[in-house]
């Protein structure tokens, strides 16, 4: 079984969200960045696939040379290789198939992404990546097991679960439940180490076009302040949410 | 030329996400002069889309797709969109149009503009305000393709009426085995309660609870108000409550037109998820909690004592107002 995890570069969930140049791009300065966390819970689900199964791990990412520390700390987790396609991410049609191209010349069996990046929340990557691919594709995965040509998934609906059976190509849209919190991995000393001598191979990009361009950006409006109603004076709220908020 | 818009239903009834992207279809209608067509798969009750702006629904009624598949159901929303030459395809932010949308656009060679959240702008490039970071910013999206795919978010745009005399097609599409790589054994789903994505209402609880057993009055408050029920992440990863229910930005979005938040601190990716909701109330026993800076009602109180007497009040309300 060869695994393909896509990881995209993201701001660490706390980083203070701004732009520059006149709203059209976001502030990296003093911003962490980390692996998305969707793909991390991916990539933990992978390993397990490794240690378990014999698979083969290999990480992906599309981006700069900036990209480079967040594949690199998915090597220390104990992706095998890392693949870098050398071109910036501008949108999700052109990095969906820059995507498809490496895992169609490595012949990859499973392509496990995640339901959507957190910095764009394009949700969009990994179901174009698929259809390109011609592969499967289970969006939503929470649950994924292998059984040597059949998948079986879980996927989460609004409101519920679905169980789904399928075979490779598959290309999955992960999300916590793959694997619980309490699994995910923080690097050690010794993966660190090893993860310097194992390849990153930078890959040059197909250069695919794009669909969709973000322009401007702009921050949600200040709130007002919040209306404090006294603990023991709750018809106030009740008030307030049926006559002001029109919310009951 | 006609505005496509999928119009989702759950065992032969069309959901109430139906209407709200019907209307936005109409609004993005009126802007380009032309009309609307909605797709509705095995749903028996299409002609109410009349009252939502629709000119022309084509009705599927195929034994195949009686369970989601998202490549099928792109298939037939491709087959649609070439009949009608339609430019833009309009759906919601469902997991299914979630999960469709992305293979549809591959299939229309069209851009996907996804959670997006006003009307369009059709003056020289076409773009769309969307939500990104996780509600902490929005973005002006141009899309340059000649077919566009929108994804509207759930609650933006909201329900408007406008009275049309839909016509009612049957629509037969071609699928193959190849739109069938996946196969759905079971589904389970909790149909006596809404769900997250569905609520209007949403009352959600975190750490403050104390532990799982006090979960009783949670679910009753919810109960009261014909809510959803959420949590905070920490609450889901300790297992108290089920993945299911975790909201954020690492969870599910939320966007109700109110959000109850009993014992939650209000930690930035908390509030990133949560914020696209219209009312944000919340409850915790310290003042300083960073959650009162981002809601619109606050009590400064005990949750194991305000919740039952709020309950009581409330139900005293829905007594008095039904
Ligand atoms: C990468 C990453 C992603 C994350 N994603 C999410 C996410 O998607 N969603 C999410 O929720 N969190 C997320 N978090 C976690 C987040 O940072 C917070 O830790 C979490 O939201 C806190 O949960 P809480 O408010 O339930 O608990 P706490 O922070 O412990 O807050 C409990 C609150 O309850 C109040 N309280 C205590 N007793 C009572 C009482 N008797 N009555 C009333 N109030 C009381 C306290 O005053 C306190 O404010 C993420 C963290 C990281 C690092
Ligand atoms: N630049 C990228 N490089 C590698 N994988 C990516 C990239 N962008 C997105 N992905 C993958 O696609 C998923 C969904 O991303 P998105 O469609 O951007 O929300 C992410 O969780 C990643 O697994």
């Amino acid at each position: 079984m060869k695994i393909l995890v896509c990881i995209s570069h993201v701001p660490d969930t706390t980083s203070k969200i701004n732009f520059t140049d006149n709203d059209t791009k976001f502030d990296t300065s003093g911003v962490q960045f980390v692996i998305n966390p969707n793909d991390e819970f991916g990539l933990t689900r992978a390993m397990w696939f490794k240690e378990k199964q014999g698979a083969s791990v290999d990480v992906v990412t599309v981006g700069g040379k900036d990209t480079e520390p967040t594949i690199r700390k998915a090597l220390a987790i104990g992706a095998d290789t890392a693949i870098r396609v050398d071109t910036e991410a501008l949108d999700g049609f052109q990095v969906a198939k820059e995507l498809a191209k490496v895992a169609k010349d490595g012949e990859y069996d499973l392509v496990i992404a995640g339901r959507e990046s957190i910095d764009y929340n394009g949700g969009m990557v990994p179901g174009m990546m698929a259809k390109m691919m011609n592969a499967n594709f289970v969006n939503t995965c929470v649950s994924l097991d292998i059984d040597g040509d059949k998948a079986t998934a879980v996927r989460e609906i609004d409101g519920g679960k679905e169980k789904i059976t399928t075979t490779f190509p598959l290309v999955i849209g992960g999300q916590k439940g793959l694997v619980e919190e309490s699994d995910l991995k923080i690097p050690n000393m010794r993966g660190i180490m090893m993860a310097r001598k194992k390849p990153l191979n930078v890959v040059e990009p197909v250069a695919a076009d794009t669909h969709t361009k973000a322009e401007i950006f702009r921050k949600p409006a200040p709130k007002g302040d919040v209306k404090l109603v006294d603990a023991d004076n709750l018809d106030k709220l009740i008030d307030l949410l049926h006559n002001e908020a029109k919310a009951i | 030329m006609s505005i496509l818009v999928y119009t989702e239903s759950e065992n032969g009834k069309l959901k109430k996400t139906a209407f709200e992207v019907a209307s936005y279809a109409k609004g993005i209608a009126e802007l380009m002069n032309t009309s609307v067509t909605a797709v509705s798969i095995n749903a028996s009750d299409v002609e109410e889309l009349g009252n939502y702006g629709v000119d022309k629904i084509l009705k599927v009624d195929n034994d195949k797709l009686s369970k989601f598949n998202a490549d099928a159901y792109a298939e037939v929303l491709t087959q649609a969109a070439k009949k009608e030459e339609s430019k833009v395809v309009v759906l919601s932010q469902s997991a299914n149009a979630k999960y469709l949308a992305p293979i549809l656009s591959v299939n229309l060679d069209a851009g996907y503009a996804s959670n997006a959240v006003k009307l369009p702008i059709i003056e020289d490039n076409f773009t769309v305000e969307r939500t990104a970071f996780t509600n902490k910013a929005f973005n002006q999206t141009s899309i340059s393709t000649d077919v566009k795919v929108i994804g509207l978010s759930n609650n933006a745009y909201g329900l408007k009426e406008n009275e049309s005399s839909a016509t009612v097609e049957d629509f037969t599409v071609e699928l193959s085995d190849d739109n069938f790589g996946i196969q759905v054994e079971s589904v389970d789903k909790n149909t006596d309660k809404v769900s997250i994505a569905d609520a209007e209402v949403v009352v959600s609880a975190g750490r403050g609870m104390k532990g799982p057993d006090n979960w009783d009055m949670i679910e009753e408050l919810a109960d009261v108000l014909g809510a959803a029920t959420a949590c905070s992440k920490p609450v889901s990863d300790m297992g108290w409550r089920p993945h299911s229910e975790h909201v954020g930005q690492t969870g599910k979005p939320v966007a109700a037109n109110l959000y109850i938040a009993i014992g939650i601190s209000g930690a930035i990716q908390h509030l990133a998820g949560i914020s696209a909701s219209k009312n944000k109330v919340v409850i915790n026993n310290d003042p300083e909690a960073p959650f009162f800076k981002a809601a619109d009602y606050g009590v400064v109180g005990d949750a194991f004592e305000v919740v039952p007497q709020l309950i009581e009040k409330l139900k005293e309300f829905k007594a008095n107002n039904s």
